[in-house]
Formats: C-alpha cells, sequence, structure tokens
C-alpha cells in the first residue's frame, strides 16, 4: 500500500500534513512532548500569546458536559518575551511548523505581538479574535465584520508572517465574518472557536465556572463547526482549517470533505494524549482504503452546490 | 515516550459511603510513582471526555500494584464504581510532584480532612522519625486502621455537620429512629464514632498541643487555611496537598491553577496544580 501525499499548502507555507493542534490545549508541545512525537504533526498552534503577561480567570476554570467541556482559561500566558524565549525555542527543535496564537485586550496590543514576532523564527500567526473568555478585545473584535476586517488590515501591516484569523461560532451569520476576514487581506481562516455555554452546580446553586460562562468544546459542537466550515468553504477561496470536537481520523474526514484544508484537534488530546497521531493514521487509513493519491483530491467533495 | 496505558484492576470495592478503594496491576507506574503523586483515570463512556484525577493511596513496588482510594462525586467517578475486577482501565502517570520527604526532620504531623487523607497514607509509610496523623471526617472514617499501622499516633475527629462541636439539631431529633448504618446520626453514643472527639481536627491538634517540625496536609480548602494561620502562628513548615479541577493533568491547559507567590518580593502567578503541584509549601499559597 503507497502511502499517500498528505502534504497541504497554506499562505506557501508547506506542512507534513493536515494535523495540527487547537490552541489552548497543547501548551507549546512541551507537556504533550512527552506522549507524541511533534515532529509526526504538522502544526503546533500554540496557545495564545499577549504583549504582557496575563494571569486569566479565576478557578473554577472547566466544566465537563456531555460530549464536551466548558473552560474559561481565560487567556492565562507569560508575555510575548517569554514565549519567544522559551516556548519557540522549544518548538523550533522539531520538524513542524509553527502557528503562534495571539491575543490582545487592544488593537494596539494586537500589533505590539505582531510585530514583536515579525523578526522571529516561526511560520504562520493565528489572530486570536474569539476568546469568549476574555471581557475585553478576543470576542469583541470577533462579532462585528467591520472590526474583523480593520484588525485583519491593522495586524497584517505590523507582521511579516502570513496571518490566519480565528472565527468565533458565536455569531449570526459566520459567512459575512469570513468574508470581512479575507476583506481585511487574511491569509486563512481557522474556525471555529468555541461556542459560548455555561453549567451550573446544582448543589451549589452557583454557576460550575469561576467566570460564569465559558466556551464548549469537544464533540459536542462538531456539528455546528462541520456545518459552518462548510459554510465558509462554499463562500471564500482561501484555505480554511477546520476544527470544532475533531476525536479521530474519520471526523477529520468530515471536515475536509466539507472543504477545509487543515484540522485542528483540540479537546481530544484531553482524553487521548495521542489523538493529533491516531488522527494522522486515521486520514491515512482512510485515504489509501478509498485509493486517494493525495489530500487535496478530497478536499470539498462533499460541497453540494 | 509516555503514554496512557491500559491497566487491570485487581479490586475496587466500597470501604465507606461514596468512598471506594480501587487496586490495579501497574508495575510500570509503580516503579516511577512517590507519594502524593496522581494518576488520571479514563472513563469508558465516550461523552465523559476528561480523564479523573486520583491520588495515590498506597503503592508496592514490589508487587507492582498501586491502591486509589476515591470519593463518588460525580458521574465520572459513578464510573468507575462499576467498574470489576480483572476489567482493564485505561490511565495516565505518575502525574504530579509528590511530597518532599526529608530523613533529617524529627517530628512529623500529618492532616488529612475527608477524601484529602488518602494521599497521605503512602506519605506516612515512606517518612522516617515520629510520626502523628490527625484525620477529620464527616461521619464515618476511611482508613483510620491503615494509618494506625504506620503512624505512630493517629488522632481522628468526626464533625457533626454544624462544625461548632455541637450536635445539629435534626441530627438529635433522628437519634432514636432506626437508621442505616451509613447515616447513623453522630451523637456521642451511636457506636461506632463514640470513641472519637466531635469537631474539626483543627480544634483537636490545639488540644492536645502536637509538637511538629513538618506539616503535610491534604483536605478541604477551609482546613487547610486553618491549618495554615495555625502553622504560622508557631512558625511550623507545612506542604499542602492542592486540588482543582482539572483537565489534561499533565500541565498544558492551565485549567487546574494556584495563585502562588514563589518569594516575598515577587508577585502571586497562577501556577498548575497538575504539573508545579499539587503539593505546594504553605507559605506559597495565596489565600482568598
Amino acid at each position: 500500500m503507497n502511502k499517500c501525499d498528505m502534504r497541504i499548502k497554506i499562505a506557501g507555507v508547506e506542512f507534513e500534513n493536515t494535523v495540527m493542534t487547537a490552541s489552548g490545549t497543547f501548551g507549546s508541545g512541551k507537556e504533550y512532548g512527552e506522549y507524541v512525537d511533534i515532529n509526526e504533526i504538522g502544526a503546533v498552534i500554540t496557545k495564545g500569546v499577549s504583549s504582557t503577561p496575563w494571569r486569566g480567570n479565576n478557578t473554577p476554570r472547566i466544566a465537563e458536559t456531555y460530549g464536551g467541556i466548558l473552560n474559561s482559561v481565560g487567556l492565562q500566558n507569560p508575555g510575548v518575551e517569554e514565549f519567544i524565549e522559551k516556548d519557540i525555542k522549544f518548538l523550533r527543535q522539531f520538524d513542524t511548523k509553527i502557528i503562534v496564537n495571539i491575543v490582545g485586550r487592544t488593537f494596539e496590543e494586537y500589533c505590539e505581538v505582531a510585530r514583536r514576532l515579525s523578526s522571529e523564527d516561526i511560520d504562520l500567526v493565528e489572530l486570536n479574535i474569539s476568546c469568549p473568555n476574555v471581557k475585553e478585545g478576543g470576542v469583541a473584535f470577533g462579532t462585528d465584520p467591520k472590526m474583523i476586517e480593520y484588525i485583519t488590515k491593522e495586524v497584517k501591516k505590523n507582521l511579516k508572517h502570513p496571518l490566519i484569523v480565528k472565527l468565533s461560532p458565536n455569531v449570526t451569520d459566520i459567512v459575512e465574518m469570513a468574508k470581512a476576514a479575507v476583506d481585511g487581506g487574511a491569509d486563512a481562516i481557522s474556525m471555529i472557536n468555541t461556542l459560548i455555554g455555561m453549567a451550573i452546580d446544582i448543589h451549589k446553586k452557583r454557576p460550575v465556572l469561576a467566570n460564569t460562562i465559558g466556551g464548549l468544546s469537544g464533540p459536542a459542537i462538531k456539528p455546528v463547526a462541520l456545518r459552518m466550515v462548510y459554510q465558509v468553504a462554499k463562500a471564500i477561496d482561501i484555505p480554511i482549517i477546520g476544527m470544532g470536537g475533531i476525536m479521530n481520523g474519520e471526523d477529520a474526514i468530515e471536515f475536509i470533505l466539507a472543504g477545509a484544508t487543515a484540522v485542528a484537534i483540540g479537546t481530544a488530546n484531553f482524553a487521548n494524549p495521542r489523538a493529533t497521531i491516531d488522527v494522522i493514521e486515521g486520514i491515512e487509513n482512510y485515504l489509501a482504503e478509498n485509493s486517494v493519491d493525495s489530500i487535496s483530491e478530497i478536499r470539498g467533495l462533499a460541497i453540494v452546490t | 515516550m509516555k503514554e496512557k496505558r491500559a491497566v487491570e484492576i485487581m479490586e475496587n470495592k466500597k470501604i465507606a459511603k461514596n468512598t471506594y478503594k480501587m487496586i490495579i496491576l501497574a508495575p510500570l507506574v509503580a516503579r516511577e510513582a512517590k507519594a502524593g503523586q496522581f494518576l488520571n483515570l479514563f472513563c469508558k463512556q465516550r461523552d465523559l471526555l476528561l480523564p479523573r484525577p486520583i491520588s495515590i493511596c498506597e503503592l508496592d513496588m514490589k508487587l507492582g500494584i498501586i491502591t486509589l482510594v476515591y470519593a463518588v462525586v460525580g458521574k465520572g467517578t459513578a464510573e468507575l464504581v462499576k467498574m470489576l475486577s480483572g476489567e482493564k482501565i485505561a490511565i495516565m502517570g505518575p502525574l504530579g510532584n509528590g511530597f518532599d520527604i526529608d530523613d533529617t526532620i524529627e517530628n512529623h504531623l500529618i492532616i488529612g480532612g475527608g477524601i484529602g487523607s488518602p494521599p497521605l497514607l503512602e506519605l506516612v509509610k515512606k517518612l522516617k522519625g515520629k510520626k502523628t496523623v490527625y484525620l477529620g471526617f464527616n461521619a464515618e472514617t476511611i482508613l483510620a486502621d491503615e494509618f494506625k499501622k504506620y503512624a505512630d499516633k493517629v488522632h481522628i475527629a468526626i464533625e457533626n455537620g454544624t462544625g461548632d462541636g455541637s450536635l445539629s439539631k435534626s441530627k438529635v431529633e433522628t437519634k432514636n429512629r432506626p437508621l442505616s448504618r451509613e447515616s447513623r446520626p453522630l451523637s456521642r453514643n451511636s457506636l461506632p464514632f463514640s470513641r472519637y472527639p466531635q469537631g474539626n481536627v483543627m480544634d483537636l491538634i490545639k488540644t492536645n498541643m502536637t509538637k511538629a517540625d513538618m506539616i503535610y496536609a491534604c483536605g478541604p480548602k477551609p482546613m487547610l487555611e486553618a491549618i495554615n494561620e495555625w502553622a504560622k502562628e508557631k512558625e511550623i513548615e507545612a506542604q499542602f496537598s492542592m486540588e482543582e479541577r482539572m483537565a489534561c493533568g499533565i500541565g498544558a491547559c492551565l485549567v487546574c491553577t494556584c495563585k502562588i507567590q514563589k518569594s516575598e518580593d515577587s508577585e502571586w502567578q497562577n501556577y498548575r496544580v497538575c504539573k508545579d503541584g499539587p503539593v505546594f509549601y504553605r507559605d506559597e499559597v495565596i489565600w482568598e
């Protein structure tokens, strides 16, 4: 059985395979690197990084739901300087692509991180304008098409690397948001971030999360994510990194058939530290069984026009 | 490379109300593990995505077995209860850092509150010097006999639910009704608890004026806070095993954080209970 071609290209960057890690679930790979060979993963999308250190929200930051989890970490991170010093240096040891997720409270903060990263040895940047867990910035920028276009443009101006814009699903019309990112000059779209949700502790009669609300991820949201990827793939021409509840190769194939160029694995890592590798193998098996030579051949095949 | 692996359950039985003991055969894990570390246990039910972090209660490196004592607190632990000996369970670990053990310390004071007690048993086995154990429970005791085997002295306090050392009204009223063993009211006349003083462990420690050079504690936050206050006053160092809701268990997701201040002149930061802890020194913890 010949090994099929898993390589993909996004904004001129070639990836060994189509599987990435979803931001915030994999740190910068140091911890999961003890469980999987990072060289085998197409790209590591790092935990969001801001210009200065952020402490994040109070605990509890997690609640489990049926087939999903709610988190309200609140983008805790050590700031861009420590991130460059430790995380990029760590990741550069591996044969994988580095995608840095950036966050901010203001336009200027986003631009500052982008400028600072421009001189660094990374491959792409993912613009996080969709985190539901911070009061300022985050999702505030990601739910208004005018804001999305403007911030994409501004960050692009300050960045040497290609830019991926990560979309929030907490909007009325996802296609409108994707188009705004394209208009702003995005090189690719990643989607979806978490869906806003909550859980209540019936014994304490209080919300489980200290932040009251959090972002829902995991297989519970997969149909929503898939639908959104499908709709956006039909409407725009730039590559899409699809994510939302992918647990195995079959799930990943669904996203690719819906039009995604790459997929990212998030919550699945918690249930199975080898999830990224299992998804890669699952995709390879599917392609082999279906006598497909290259992953690109099946992209968007399920789109009904 | 580390891995999530399936290991055999040798025993899984109820030892007290809502409390179970599971013994697993995991020689590779047992060889590496230390007192104060924990394992991630995975549920079979696929909609329960997160592993359940369970502290190591006892280790037998020779036999390669690990004893875990867990409380049923939700859907995941309710599922663990149903697992039978001979079945396989997926685990990850050992995770986290254990207690610091210093053989030069003379007087050890070990304090466990409720389901916080099990992780202290392996510690008590490993400590050298004089070991005084205080265990506090809401109702039924757990592992009291096991602790007695390895400690020089074990004191047990039973809370009556009011927390003030007096009997709660409702419990007094139900005193004479026939009740199951589990829900028997906690009066001094009701066996099997009559031999234990009522109240909380901290009161008991203060009454006994226990001597200590190092404290090790695990239990509910209010108990740890009370121990901290007392230890601060007495200038005794303490190691606390902290608890927080976790996701990955290996330090990647930043869910289970605890406010820690490493030195006087630095600001507090959110440390990961799973990876940087779960054991922290009492003067590092920011209490709220």
